[in-house]
């Protein structure tokens, strides 16, 4: 593990930048995140990146490593590095850069918002506990989306949130699938209509991308597919 | 909360409506496609079958011509392309040509008419006896 590794990094604000390379040592059970750390805490302190967490559970940590969006505190280098050594890092796709592999992700928090995203029940803390059988196909299908940690990864993957930039995007709409599913929410309808309207799951086209590359094996795709028939039965039966 | 209204009580309102329109977009695109499937496998077993001996004009004619569940099934054909392919070209008129939502909807209508024009006039072409 003593060669280097050849590490191109973007550098700049907005749409202006440009590639910077890099000589980082090759360790064992290195990390892409751990060699973003190397180079800003002993080669450049410029460089700008986001984290917090660096075990799986924060999701700010997401990056374009070698073309591919993925979440980097979770990605070691092992698996990823190019032929050479080479390893090229530049910013999550899809979202403006605030500078170097910093995006702003405001948009992205935004549409789970605009999807309705939040939880609307109709207790208090005084009632008992709501109980839900865990059996329930509802309660399956929220749980299979439960566990997104808000990356990016999906977004950053998805080639119709470049073609249309308003779509919603699979976090958000994985995020609304699962409240459908929750008993316990009261807006559904509300709900079923902001992921129906212009922009929403409809223009989802099913390619998969964001579920192949979901580090925490979550599948939007499904959500979506879940949320279009949801909509067309309420649209049929004039609940929407 | 907004979610103390009935459903039916903001239909009026424009979100609603595209909701809906898009929800309707959907299922008929899909409704289409299977319909198209089932057309598609037909349209290609007649053709393995029509060639069997050459092909014609005045054999093809001689099959066609006054047949009604031939007109039928290629009016049908031609309504689920009608259907199912202003849909497309809307979403890619949107997505790839950036067109406006308005922009798209109309190329669309006039696709769908000029399916159906073309379409339905090629079915009579063929069936319409002495044609």
């Amino acid at each position: 593990m003593s060669q280097g590794l050849k590490v191109r990094i973007w550098r700049g604000s907005g749409d202006d930048g440009r590639f910077v390379e890099y000589e980082v040592p090759r360790q064992d059970s290195q990390t892409v995140l751990d060699v973003v750390t190397h180079v800003q805490r002993v080669l450049d302190p410029t460089l700008a990146y986001r984290f917090a967490c660096r075990v799986g559970m924060c999701g700010s940590c997401a990056m374009t490593v070698n073309g591919q969006a993925r979440w980097t505190c979770r990605t070691h280098v092992a698996r990823v590095v190019g032929a050479g050594g080479l390893l090229e890092i530049a910013p999550l796709a899809n979202l403006p850069v605030v500078k170097d592999l910093a995006t702003d992700m405001s948009a992205f928090f935004d549409k789970w918002a605009r999807a309705r995203g939040r939880f609307q029940g109709t207790q208090t803390r005084r009632d008992d506990f709501a109980r839900v059988s865990p059996d329930t196909p509802q309660r399956r299908a929220a749980n299979a989306g439960i566990e997104c940690i808000g990356c990016g990864v999906c977004y950053g993957s998805c080639d119709v949130v470049q073609w249309r930039p308003d779509f919603l995007g699979p976090a958000a709409l994985n995020r609304a699938w699962t409240l459908v599913n929750d008993v316990r929410d009261t807006e559904r309808t509300e709900r079923l209509r902001a992921v129906a309207g212009d922009a929403g799951c409809h223009s989802c086209h099913t390619q998969g991308t964001c579920t192949e590359r979901c580090p925490k094996g979550i599948a939007p795709t499904i959500a979506i597919a879940g949320l279009k028939r949801t909509v067309a039965r309420a649209a049929v039966k004039g609940e929407l | 909360m907004s979610g103390a209204a009935p459903p039916h009580a903001v239909a009026s309102d424009p979100g609603v409506r595209e909701a809906v329109a898009q929800a309707k977009a959907w299922y008929w695109q899909r409704i289409s496609a299977m319909v198209l499937a089932a057309c598609v496998v037909l349209h290609l077993c007649i053709m393995i079958w029509a060639v069997r001996g050459g092909l014609s004009a005045a054999e093809i004619l001689g099959r066609t011509q006054g047949n009604v569940l031939f007109a039928a099934f290629y009016a049908v054909f031609v309504l689920a392309c009608a259907v199912h392919v202003p849909i497309g070209l809307a979403a890619i008129a949107r997505e790839w040509w950036r067109w406006s939502p308005a922009a798209a909807q109309w190329f669309a209508r006039a696709v769908t008419a000029t399916l159906l024009v073309l379409g339905l006039r090629a079915v009579w072409g063929v069936y319409a006896p002495g044609a």
